[in-house]
């Protein structure tokens, strides 16, 4: 029995700031001053925070370290957990009011959040079977496969109304129901997350791993499947250590296997590393990937249910749907169906990144709006600067404009206004971020990401790069504009899967919010944003400068010329404009325009 | 795995693992002093007994933990504890051999061992 827990992120954000050696010398601490027996060390999956990475949490009594270094160790080790005298100086400070220690629940970031799928992430031990049984893990099999018919829990998915959570928004059930019969079935899970930006569907694998096995064995209950794969970035590696020691747990425990649960059903999971390519978590062409070929889509129909991985029919969902799918069971439809909006049920988790306070990742009813994940959960725009954008589905979606910060947040919604859920990355933008450029970002990603199958997206994609930069040289002219639009939309219509159906997204909703920017850049020939370097120009104001020659001395090209304590000049020709003199100038005598 | 029951019992058996970080609301808790005072009157052994004592019975509404010094360092070990409708009992000079009979009839049974406590100087 253990007086204490203290629990600290495994999560690949605070694993890269050091939360393996905090654990290492956490044990070896607690050891020298004989606590090792009466406080126990969890190495957990991510919180969330990871903005704070590393963090740590201490029950009882709920306190919520963050930031936490080495050197702290020894401190919180003595004063907490031997006298039991928090350390306030690293607690989260938004914990901290009135000298009293507030639950994490009641903080800004996580008062808002309701957390479904990231439910074990933080709190379980993910390398054991045990915290996650604990936790009701694998009472949802044993309910589907000892009162259930396959047909009732597919329709408890489809009276849920979940829908899939990797980009398309599908609903669940009605792709289960739409199995055809067969000799052989698969389920398969999508955890090819390649969209920049998004790491939920890595922070549940890391932090839950049990919960997607439990679901998929649901699925092949349901469509009357015996194996499963789970396709995972190879660039995931810790999400990989762990689901093979889940996947060696399940077996143990004869979760996995034959007979489960003393029924007939038999199931078991393999995985299948993939080597990072975007069009991969394109569904047909991850199957093809699964069956040993080169990942590339192909046409639909067939669809998966009907002719999926090697032939047979197939159910292909993402992780994060599989993570709401044991809660469904053991909670019921009609629970499920009262959080979210009236066509997207249940909660979404978004990746925060970008311009934002507090970057990690939150999970939120259907219809919160994007003004509360940004403002209230986000803990708004640091710097004080002004928020222009953010960014949703990757490089599938489009950007929302300041204007609809108010719309509810779900599938449909996002629709309307020109984005995508996507998979849920949320990139948030000030206005230092040029809308054109960013185009440009997402279309260089797809360009790479194309396949090559098809001409509208091989070829096509890289014309509409080619145009985008050309803007940003300055070269643009409006005719270009509409041309770019066209293409955009012959992309759209003619290409043969998702990634170039969607690639002109980014495009198309930043001509459509910022057109004006564009035309600054066509127009004006300037980068509004002073982001497009072959816009911009350096100039030093003679009056202002008082040749101190600081600014030549810091220009790694040289292109700065003038005696001391004369005015100095910028070399235009030779100027590569990175600003490193204006960071030097201590006179603000240099101007970016 | 053969059966429900079967897993319903590892569940029952780990449970206990994990109630701790929960929150705990509506729980009774146990504070015991730990301030370099109450370490050297002895507070360690009760410290640990109580923990001994609360897991030998699957106590799971029960937490124990500690806190520094509580300003009464000649009756060291104190341990305070806290029940969810805000009362606090305040037991002095304790030693592990008072920790059990407190754990059965305070914690499990509702019933203030006043002899140990502070009130009965």
């Amino acid at each position: 029995m253990y007086r204490a827990h203290v629990l600290v992120c495994g999560g690949t954000g605070c694993t890269s700031s050091g939360s393996q050696q905090i654990i290492d010398k956490l044990e070896s601490e607690l050891k020298d001053k004989g606590l090792d027996s009466e406080v126990k060390v969890v190495k957990t999956g991510c919180f969330g925070l990871c903005a704070l990475g590393p963090i740590m949490i201490v029950y009882p009594e709920g306190c919520f370290y963050s930031e936490v270094k080495v050197e702290d160790i020894p401190e919180i080790v003595e004063e907490h957990l031997l006298k039991g005298r928090i350390v306030k100086r690293l607690l989260y400070t938004e914990t901290v009011a009135e000298d009293q220690v507030k639950s994490l629940n009641d903080t800004n970031f996580y008062a808002k959040q309701q957390r479904i799928a990231l439910r074990n992430c933080g709190v379980i031990n993910p390398e054991v079977i045990d915290e996650y049984i604990a936790v009701d893990g694998y009472m949802a099999l044993g309910k589907v496969l000892t009162e259930m018919t396959p047909k009732e829990v597919i329709d408890v998915i489809k009276d849920s109304g979940l829908r899939g959570r990797g980009g398309g928004g599908f609903p669940t059930g009605l792709k289960w129901s739409f199995v055809v019969d067969g000799d052989q079935k698969y389920v398969a899970c999508n955890a090819d997350e390649g969209d920049p930006g998004a790491f939920m569907d890595r922070s549940v694998l890391e932090g839950d791993p049990h919960v997607v096995l439990e679901a998929m064995a649901i699925a092949a209950y349901a469509i009357g499947a015996n194996q499963g794969y789970i396709y995972v970035r190879a660039e995931y590696p810790i999400a990989v250590k762990r689901l093979q020691i889940a996947i060696g747990q399940a077996r143990e425990y004869g979760l996995l296997g034959n007979n489960i649960f003393g029924t007939d059903f038999c199931f078991d999971i393999e995985l299948r590393l993939g080597a990072g390519a975007f069009v991969c978590g394109e569904e047909t062409a991850l199957m093809t990937s699964i069956e040993g070929h080169r990942g590339e889509p192909r046409p639909r129909p067939p669809f998966p249910a009907v002719k999926g991985l090697f032939g047979k029919p197939t159910v292909l969902n993402n992780v994060e749907t599989y993570a709401n799918i044991p809660r469904i069971i053991l909670n019921g439809a009609d629970w499920f169906k009262s959080i979210g909006t009236e066509k997207s049920k249940g909660t979404k988790v978004f990746a925060l990144g970008g311009k934002i306070k507090n970057t990690g990742l939150v999970e939120v009813p259907m219809g919160t709006t994007l003004r509360e994940i940004v403002e209230e959960i986000g803990g708004g725009i640091p710097n004080g600067k002004k928020f222009k954008a953010a960014q949703t589905g990757g490089p599938s979606g489009g950007c929302i404009p300041a204007e609809h910060l108010d719309v509810p947040i779900d599938y449909d919604n996002l629709i309307a206004i020109g984005s995508m859920m996507g998979s849920g990355g949320l990139i948030v933008m000030d206005e230092d971020t040029c809308m054109v450029d960013i185009a440009k970002f997402f279309l260089e990603f797809t360009v790479d990401e194309s396949c090559g199958k098809c001409t509208p997206c091989r070829v096509g994609t890289k014309r509409l790069y080619e145009m985008l930069d050309k803007i940003t040289r300055g070269q643009g002219t409006l005719e270009d504009l509409d041309k770019m639009e066209q293409l955009c939309y012959y992309i759209k219509e003619n290409s043969l899967c998702g990634l170039g159906q969607s690639a002109p997204n980014p495009v198309l909703s930043t001509l459509r919010y910022f057109r004006d920017e564009y035309i600054a850049h066509v127009v004006d020939k300037t980068c509004p944003a002073g982001v497009c370097k072959h816009l911009m120009k350096f100039t030093i104001v003679a009056d202002k400068c008082k040749g101190c020659t600081l600014c030549a001395r810091n220009c790694p090209v040289g292109a700065i010329d003038g005696k001391v304590k004369e005015p100095h000049v910028i070399n235009q020709d030779k100027c590569i404009k990175c600003g490193a003199c204006i960071e030097k100038c201590k006179f603000g005598a240099i101007i970016k325009a | 795995m053969k059966s429900l029951e079967e897993l319903k019992a590892i569940r029952d058996r780990v449970r206990s693992s994990v109630t701790m970080r929960e929150g705990n609301e509506g729980n009774i808790r146990v504070v015991v002093g730990m301030a370099t005072c109450g370490i050297a009157a002895g507070a360690r052994p009760v410290l640990a007994a109580f923990t001994e004592e609360v897991a030998k019975r699957n106590l799971t509404n029960v937490t124990v933990t500690q806190t520094g010094c509580i300003g009464i360092c000649q009756y060291e070990p104190v341990v305070e504890v806290f029940e969810s409708d805000g009362t606090k009992t305040t037991y002095i000079k304790m030693t592990p051999e008072k920790v059990p009979q407190i754990v059965a009839d305070h914690l499990v049974n509702g019933n203030v061992v006043t002899e140990y406590t502070i009130g009965n100087l």
